[in-house]
């Protein structure tokens, strides 16, 4: 047993470093695609202190949206444009009709709303686009690319690059731009965020928008790995664990908290196989998710909270 | 009212009653009613308020003066009255619309972005005359990049102003009540206003705080010709430093006029004192 833990795995890593690589870039790019799903979380909670229960129900709806567009024989970039669109005019109806009336309630009376709007989409989505599972082909190769030697995945390394493109621009468009900023404004203090002309209405539009077109790109590549179907909705819940781990408001702890967890889980699986007999993947991220809660509350990367009693 | 009303005044050329020519009217009140609920915060309250005068709202706890302030930024709305301000009235008034009006504010427990630098809060003053696109500013190229500089001078210049060059690099959340409410009205003052609210600026503060707040109001008022609407409980400091007071009690308008006059109103009197002088 003990061997099993301490000493087989990490002379089996020693003896086939190559095998060790291939496992850990695999690990790394799916890392990537957990970061994305994070992200829109973050992205909400940052400029509301709303955790948004219904990210997995935007990816999914969002994915629906966009194949069903594609069946009714749209070309993708049209089906693209209008699926965003769709995302963009959602946020203006959140906002409207859930948002606004429960503004200066306290942040449990959001959630649960947000609890109420995952039921709507997934429901909505399904009764909309029909609930069979449905290929998603976005004409990304999938055979494996071999890269200075190793083995890796050509579809995970197209989708990790444009999930990381994507957060770049969004860590860039957050930190310098006069949005950006407003949005940290309203985070932090919403009266005087309003007292300097800064529309709340507005900012919450924009970042339910943003958040739904995360939830788009996030939609399109795990749909197009594991077929657009109800499971896309609680692929989300794997973004909780990367949550925790890189804190709730830290957009580079989503990236982080990502590739530790995709990595991690990915290394722990082949190389701890005779440890657990497999599918660990299923509960990895989970229990070190649990032992981050344990050490550090506010993840790796988050705020830390003091509260005077 | 706190112990201090005796407080000798501060050391400046504070304009004296209201011996100063007015300007014409920059903000008209009418007939402003406000209710939570069954709760009259505010019944039938009308007054104006002339450019480049130092206006204030005294009045018993209660006795409505920070709803006015929220309802004439557009943070309440009233269930009936109108707000006219630079001849335009606003059947609603909304919090930024009143900021992109001129109309700047601080806030009498204090609102500030914690987590940020003085600077950085100062700066989200500067908000609304950025004007260069979000692609310009990604990338901080161009038009941003000038921009960005020549609103940094601006603030600067405020932060000199108000003395607080020591403290422009530290997170506001770790500065003394006093400063924080100094930061506070550099970031309004960022704004370039025409009308100022101020909500309580000397609340909770030292006398020699209060003695330096209030001359950052009088010299505000004299450099920029910004015209100044307070909330203040120190009869000492209201009666130095304005030219015309508003009392409210109850939510209702007890009396309006310079400061010695609303002095010696008997009502007014009455309402701090709690008799009836009839």
């Amino acid at each position: 047993m003990l061997d099993a833990v301490l000493l087989t795995p990490w002379s089996e890593i020693a003896g086939s470093p190559g095998f060790f690589l291939e496992v850990l870039i695999g690990g790394l790019l799916t890392g990537v695609m957990y970061a994305l799903l994070a992200l829109g979380f973050v992205l909400i909670f940052k400029a509301s202190g709303v955790f948004n229960f219904a990210q997995g129900a935007m990816v999914l709806f969002a994915a629906l949206t966009f194949v069903g567009l594609m069946e009714k024989g749209l070309a993708m970039p049209l089906a693209l444009l209008a699926t965003a669109a769709v995302m963009v005019g959602l946020a203006v109806v959140i906002e409207r009709a859930v948002l606004r009336p429960l503004v200066g309630q306290p942040p449990i009376a959001l959630f649960m709303a947000t609890i109420g709007i995952t039921f709507f989409l997934d429901g909505f989505g399904l009764t909309l686009w029909g609930s069979e599972v449905k290929r998603l082909d976005i004409g990304i190769p999938t055979e494996p690319l071999i890269l200075g030697g190793v083995f890796v995945n050509g579809f995970d390394v197209v989708a990790a690059a444009v999930c990381g493109l994507l957060v770049l621009v969004l860590a860039l468009f957050f930190r310098y731009t006069a949005i950006g900023r407003a949005l940290r404004a309203v985070a932090d203090d919403p009266t005087a965020a309003m007292s300097v002309g800064i529309p709340l209405t507005t900012i919450w539009v924009i970042v339910w928008s943003v958040a739904g077109l995360v939830g788009l790109v996030a939609g399109i590549v795990w749909g197009a790995k594991l077929g657009v179907q109800f499971t896309l909705s609680l692929i989300a819940l794997k973004a909780l664990p990367v949550l925790i781990l890189g804190g709730l408001t830290s957009i580079p702890g989503a990236i982080l908290g990502g590739l530790i967890i995709g990595a991690g889980e990915n290394v722990f699986e082949v190389f701890w196989i005779d440890l657990h007999g497999g599918a660990s993947q299923d509960w990895f991220a989970y229990v070190l998710a649990t032992l981050v809660l344990l050490v550090r509350p506010q993840g790796l990367f988050g705020e830390k909270i003091i509260e005077r009693v | 009212m706190d112990g201090d009303a005796g407080l000798a005044p501060p050391a400046v050329d504070a304009p004296s009653g209201c011996t100063r020519p007015l300007g014409e009217t920059l903000l008209a009140v009418a007939a402003v009613t406000l209710r939570f609920g069954g709760v009259r915060a505010l019944s039938n309250v009308g007054f104006d308020v002339k450019r480049g005068e130092i206006r204030a709202i005294i009045g018993p706890n209660g006795a409505g003066k920070s709803s006015m302030l929220n309802v004439v930024n557009g943070f309440y709305r009233p269930q009936a009255g109108r707000i006219t301000f630079k001849g335009r009235t606003f059947a609603r008034m909304r919090p930024h619309l009143a900021a992109r009006a001129g109309i700047a504010r601080t806030f009498q427990n204090i609102a500030l972005f914690k987590g940020m630098s003085t600077l950085d809060n100062v700066m989200t003053g500067r908000m609304l005359k950025m004007r260069s696109t979000w692609l310009e500013q990604m990338v901080y190229a161009g038009r941003a990049r000038r921009e960005e500089i020549a609103h940094r001078r601006v603030c600067e210049e405020i932060i000199d102003f108000l003395e607080l060059q020591a403290v422009r690099h530290t997170p506001v959340g770790k500065l003394a009540y006093g400063l924080q409410k100094r930061v506070e009205l550099a970031r309004a003052l960022a704004m370039e206003p025409e009308l100022l609210l101020l909500d309580e600026p000397m609340a909770g503060m030292s006398a020699e705080e209060k003695a330096d707040m209030c001359r950052f109001v009088v010299d505000v008022n004299a450099e920029f010709r910004t015209t100044v609407l307070l909330i203040e409980h120190d009869m000492g400091v209201v009666m130095d430093l304005c030219d015309r007071v508003v009392v409210l009690d109850h939510g209702e308008l007890l009396a309006d006029g310079p400061p010695a006059a609303v002095k010696a109103d008997p009502d007014v009197v009455a309402a701090y004192l709690g008799v009836r002088a009839d």
